[in-house]
């Protein structure tokens, strides 16, 4: 397993229970769709995977180091290795394309080098090279701010790859595209996902491009994890113990037309 | 259409803005108690026309005593004041923003632990606390007359008016953008670099260039408690009744203020 979490628990200090004993695993390589209501706890999973929320208890393992317990120098490290894409794409907008792509090296080099913007050549090169893979190397000069949704959601993913991670962490990546982008950022996720063989904990609200884009989809309602099984297995009843009572038939339609079964059940 | 439909044109004419005060009687209570303060205030003052037509008159003379301006006779003076004035507010700016910029850091909540957000807090609350005219008694006392203690107070008060609108900036930043940098494994001084800095640098420069234009004008003024400067030159002038060259100090004081504060506003347009 890349990455077990056990008994993972999240109160925060306004007293609300955000995550209650949570265990989940990820194999290398494996890309998983955390799907749940809005509250459920998804985001605040993912941010205590890489601490950006502090855990309240339990245990995250990461390839055989114990996250929950670094201290801020070994966490610097561990984060290098897991990647964040974020739903507000979250790049720093004053800073050109170039350097938020280079911004994913920052737990590589020292503070004065990335102050001159001096990066190693290969690094560099990396970032050109992952540009050009997602289309974007005339745009390295551009400011951030200056591009359209679905292009700085390709910088932020960029910025995420060029960590050289082993495992993403993806926090609602569509949630502020049109539908044609969303389907392409899933689509180029899941592509550099495969390429690199990167294991991807993704978060996200629409149903269907979870189970259009993952094999496996965890549910998580009011911070407990209610479902854990292949895409195939999502039915009305098991979105009904996710999300509350609703009418799901034209949610998992798109699973419908290769397995009549799971609609019917 | 049943007999209590809604009837929105009466409910339109009924309609009126919510009153400042909403009770009635307490809004005329205190309407006329306002007008009444004033009728008696003004009442209250008592105006000599005799002695202030005598005014009127002095006055004119005073002001007639400034033309023509003598930018000649006290030539020398002149230059040294205004030069010590432009290198006390130029180093007082660079001083001041450079200490404001770590005080700031510490002043931010969403930056610093309670201790130091505190300790920081007192740091700008103390420098804008005291007028400068104040500080520069105090450092005058210190140090002794001259632009040394002018550019300390002017460094002094800069620190306070820095700090806390960057502190201001860095709390109001798209804390996302910070996070993401955090989550790359960035260290701290790497977060603030790269996170924060990008995010506050056009106030940054932009308070700076408003300081500098600030500082000039309160160079000025320090001189008349003998904090240097052109300040100084002017006083000098006054005192001796040489009020043709204090209006040549105040006409050059008028145009480099302007051209300070011309440019300064262009660099904020600039850098947003």
């Amino acid at each position: 397993m890349l990455l077990t979490i056990s008994g993972l628990t999240k109160r925060y200090p306004t007293g609300d229970l955000a995550l209650s004993s949570v265990d989940l695993a990820v194999p290398k390589g494996q890309v998983m769709a955390l799907i749940g209501p809005s509250g459920a706890g998804k985001s605040t999973l993912i941010r205590c995977v890489n601490r950006l929320v502090e855990p309240s208890a339990g245990s995250i393992m990461l390839d055989g180091t114990e996250l929950t317990k670094l201290g801020a120098g070994a966490l610097r490290r561990a984060r290098r290795r897991m990647g964040m894409i974020f739903q507000e794409y979250a790049l720093v907008e004053r800073l050109s394309v170039m350097e938020n792509v280079l911004s994913g090296r920052l737990g590589y080099v020292g503070f004065w080098s990335s102050w001159f913007r001096r990066f190693p050549r290969k690094d560099v090169e990396e970032a050109f090279r992952l540009l050009h893979r997602v289309g974007l190397e005339h745009m390295v000069d551009k400011r951030a701010d200056a591009l359209s949704g679905g292009q700085r959601q390709r910088v932020g993913i960029v910025r995420a790859l060029m960590q050289g991670p082993q495992l993403l962490l993806v926090d609602e990546p569509t949630a502020s595209l049109d539908p044609k982008t969303s389907r392409q950022i899933m689509r180029l996720i899941l592509e550099l996902c495969e390429e690199r063989g990167l294991a991807a904990i993704i978060n996200i609200h629409d149903v269907a491009l979870a189970q259009q884009f993952a094999r496996r989809i965890v549910g998580l309602r009011a911070g407990q994890i209610v479902f854990d099984g292949p895409a195939t297995e999502l039915t009305a009843e098991v979105l009904t113990t996710i999300y509350g009572e609703e009418d799901w038939s034209s949610t998992i339609r798109a699973v419908g037309e290769d397995d009549d079964e799971a609609v019917a059940a | 259409m049943s007999a209590t439909a809604f009837d929105a044109a009466a409910a339109a004419r009924r309609w009126r803005p919510p009153p400042l005060i909403a009770s009635p009687m307490l809004r005329y209570a205190v309407y006329l108690s306002a007008l009444a303060y004033a009728l008696l205030a003004m009442g209250s003052i008592e105006v000599n026309w005799a002695r202030a037509s005598e005014g009127v008159e002095r006055g004119l003379r005073f002001v007639l005593g400034f033309f023509p301006p003598d930018f000649t006779s006290k030539r020398q003076d002149i230059v040294e004041g205004l030069l010590e004035s432009l290198t006390m507010t130029v180093v007082s700016t660079v001083i001041g923003v450079a200490l404001s910029i770590p005080v700031a850091v510490g002043a931010a909540r969403n930056l610093a632990p309670l201790p130091i957000y505190l300790f920081c807090r007192a740091i700008i609350a103390l420098s804008r606390t005291f007028q400068e005219i104040i500080i520069a008694i105090v450092f005058v006392a210190m140090f002794g007359f001259g632009p040394l203690a002018g550019m300390l107070t002017l460094a002094f008060a800069t620190i306070g008016f820095m700090a806390k609108l960057i502190a201001e900036d860095i709390e109001d930043i798209a804390e996302e953008q910070a996070e993401a940098i955090r989550a790359t494994g960035a260290s701290w001084f790497q977060l603030l670099a790269w996170g924060i800095l990008p995010q506050v640098r056009p106030r940054l420069i932009g308070l700076s260039a408003y300081r500098l234009d600030i500082n000039f004008r309160e160079s000025a003024v320090l001189g008349l408690v003998g904090a240097g400067g052109i300040g100084d030159t002017l006083n000098t002038a006054f005192d001796r009744y040489e009020f043709d060259t204090a209006a040549a100090v105040l006409l050059i004081i008028i145009a480099i203020v302007l051209v300070a504060e011309y440019s300064s506003s262009w660099l904020r347009r600039k850098v947003q």
